[in-house]
């Protein structure tokens, strides 16, 4: 069986790629998908830890499970809101390109 | 008597403050009260002159400090010099209030003007009476005041409220040197209450006697800006433009005398042996004052303005023979001055008021056939004035020729010469205003002014000529040596004084229609009063430009650039260093934000 620390490397090599993806890509559904990556980094971190903190009845502490759950769901809400954004923007300034989209420089 | 001396000291002050804080309405009132507050003071005073105990009260002020320095006291000292120059306060004081009567009476701010004279008797009897410097110094800011309100009556003129406005100003040139000359006279000596001084000066401990030499000067700085000696002469003429009864009360008879009165109380006080040199410039102050005033007084128009030379030119007289070490010659002539410059002055508001406001002299002419009473009282006030013999000023004048006569021969020979313009612009003065034919409508409809008026004209006049006898002044004025008169070079140089003056000025001015000098540069010169003025706006323009340059400069400099200026540039700064974070590139942001995390990460693991 795996230990924490496997789970918590995937999570970290997750969470990596994520930030990664971030930096570096310039399409911004890409940028959006590798924030849910790290997110999902996040709730795997939760799950890991929650799964491996057994307390004396035998059972795990669920309180990270549940909270997954939550985030599961307020990512959800956000996607729908951060897409439609994204179309709103393409349809403002016809494109998707972060280095296109510099009007916010001081 | 020492509750009279108060009343006499209280009772102004009580109708000023009646008048200021319960009858300003009340115009009839008003003017009821101030007038008996001065007729009561006047009696009084009288009562005072009449019992001649020398005396003193006082209460204590300030305590003692420390061994040296003894403390101050409120006090009232009455000796011979207190009680004549109260007669001669009160005495013109009442005379004036009741010219005024008539004067004002159409004037809409009367209570204002009579609350304005009581509180200038409070004053002025207050310098008469006090016992000590530093009293007296209160009294003289307070005269000072009081003169500025009433030179400023009719504050409604700019050129009224200006005047008044450089009266006060000028005062407080002189009256800071009063100051300093007062405190270093405590410092040398340790008191400041005159009979103190008296002993002081019997027995003086071991003193620096230039020190005191100065401290005298600056105290005569304070005489020079109320007595307007030259250079602070210049506020005198303008106070003109006050109502005349208030420049025959304040700017003719009293507050401008205060200056003289006061050097005659130092030097009664402190012997002179001891002083060093101030004497000296004391009396050449005086002379110069007295030649170039009577210079500038020949070429004035308005009648007052050459009353205000006069003026200065004879304060210059008593000034000098205060300086030649005789202040008894001084203080006569202060007193018989007091008398007959009042009555001139009364007797041109008599004339400005017949002739509606009309004050200047080429447009009168004529007067004597149509005010013959006035004519007449002016013209003995104008004797007196040029020394006439038998007159009162002959007598004091010629006190003060004999004092110069024995101390220094350029002063003898310049107050000479000052006898002689005296005569010739004052004979001017009264052919052109009262002689010759009318000039103008105002003149022509003149008519003789009302009894209120005439009689303080008559007693004025009567006493120009009788206060110079000597049991007249023995008796009333403050100070009197009797010098038994003889035909000495005195005598002879004012009588040349008066016939050679009056010759010139018989010539020139006999049916004259306009001022045949008027052409000539030098006169242009005296009628521009020697450009002091003008030359006293120049430094003060250039004061005002340097001290200007200086805030400029600070302004610009310090607060603007480095301090105001400073803060928004270092603002700038820094925003622009900020501004250049914000890229508008989200790499760069999510870059910026992932080194944050890491480094927020270590710190909390690593950073014990």
């Amino acid at each position: 069986m795996a230990s924490l620390n496997d789970y918590l490397l995937v999570s970290g090599l997750l969470f990596a790629i994520g930030l990664a993806g971030v930096i570096i890509r310039s399409n911004i559904i890409v940028i959006f998908m590798c924030l849910e990556l790290m997110l999902a980094a996040a709730s795997l971190t939760l799950v890991a830890f929650s799964r491996f903190n057994v307390s004396s009845n035998g059972l795990p502490d669920y309180d990270g499970q549940v909270f997954v759950f939550f985030i599961i769901t307020v990512a959800a809400a956000e996607v729908a809101v951060g897409l439609a954004i994204i179309v709103a923007l393409y349809r403002a300034r016809q494109t998707i390109n972060v280095e296109d989209l510099t009007s916010m420089r001081g | 008597m020492h509750t009279i001396a108060w009343l006499i000291l209280g009772l102004p002050l009580l109708s000023a403050t009646c008048i200021h804080l319960g009858f300003k309405r009340n115009q009839g009132l008003s003017t009821l009260i101030a007038t008996s507050s001065a007729l009561i003071t006047l009696i009084l005073s009288l009562v005072i002159l009449g019992n001649g105990k020398d005396t003193s009260t006082a209460f204590s002020w300030v305590g003692a400090m420390g061994e040296h320095f003894k403390g101050i006291e409120i006090g009232l000292r009455i000796d011979q010099l207190s009680r004549g120059m109260l007669i001669v306060v009160t005495g013109v004081g009442f005379l004036v209030h009741l010219f005024s009567l008539t004067y004002m009476k159409d004037d809409r701010a009367k209570a204002r003007y009579f609350c304005g004279l009581s509180l200038f008797m409070f004053s002025m009897t207050g310098i008469v009476l006090a016992s000590n410097f530093i009293m007296m110094f209160i009294f003289w800011e307070l005269v000072g005041l009081s003169s500025y309100l009433l030179i400023g009556h009719w504050y409604q003129k700019p050129s009224a409220a200006d005047a008044s406005k450089k009266a006060f100003l000028t005062n407080r040139i002189g009256d800071f040197g009063f100051m300093i000359g007062i405190l270093m006279l405590w410092g040398i000596t340790g008191t400041v209450t005159f009979s103190e001084l008296e002993l002081w000066s019997a027995t003086p401990a071991p003193f620096n006697s230039t020190y005191l030499g100065i401290a005298l000067l600056c105290i005569f700085a304070g005489a020079v800006g109320k007595s307007a000696q030259a250079p602070l002469h210049v506020w005198l003429p303008d106070a003109m433009e006050g109502p005349t009864p208030v420049s025959a009360l304040i700017h003719a008879a009293t507050m401008v005398a205060a200056g003289v009165y006061m050097l005659a109380r130092f030097f009664t006080s402190v012997d002179l042996e001891i002083i060093a040199f101030a004497p000296q410039t004391i009396a050449w102050i005086g002379g110069i004052t007295s030649l170039l005033a009577a210079l500038m007084a020949t070429q004035q128009d308005d009648i007052k303005k050459i009353l205000a030379y006069s003026t200065l030119s004879q304060l210059g007289y008593m000034v000098m023979a205060v300086g030649l070490l005789n202040a008894q010659a001084g203080v006569f002539h202060l007193f018989t001055h007091a008398w007959f410059k009042a009555l001139l002055f009364l007797g041109s508001g008599a004339v400005i008021y017949a002739c509606h406001h009309e004050q200047n002299i080429w447009k009168m002419g004529g007067l004597r056939k149509k005010m013959p009473l006035t004519f007449l009282t002016f013209t003995i006030g104008t004797l007196a004035l040029m020394g006439f013999p038998l007159t009162a000023g002959f007598f004091s004048k010629e006190q003060i020729l004999e004092a110069a006569l024995h101390q220094s021969t350029p002063l003898f020979v310049m107050a000479a010469i000052v006898a002689t313009l005296t005569t010739f612009y004052m004979g001017r003065l009264l052919l052109v205003a009262f002689l010759g034919e009318n000039r103008s409508k105002n003149s022509h409809h003149a008519k003789e002014v009302g009894a209120l008026m005439l009689i303080p004209l008559v007693t004025l006049s009567v006493l120009a000529v009788i206060s110079g006898y000597p049991f007249v002044a023995s008796a009333l004025s403050p100070l009197y040596d009797h010098v038994d008169f003889h035909f000495g070079p005195a005598f002879w140089a004012s009588l040349t004084a008066l016939v050679v003056g009056g010759g010139f000025a018989f010539t020139f001015y006999r049916n004259a229609e306009t001022d045949p000098l008027s052409d000539k540069k030098i006169a242009l010169v005296f009628r521009n009063k020697f450009y002091v003025d003008e030359l006293y706006a120049q430094i003060v323009r250039f004061g005002q430009d340097c001290v200007a340059a200086i805030v400029h400069f600070i302004d610009e400099l310090i607060i603007g650039g480095l301090i105001v200026g400073g803060c928004s540039r270092a603002a700038e700064g820094f925003g622009k260093l900020f501004g250049r974070l914000q890229s508008g590139n989200l790499h760069g942001y999510a870059t910026l934000f992932g080194l944050g995390v890491i480094l927020l990460i270590y710190i909390t693991v690593f950073v014990p």
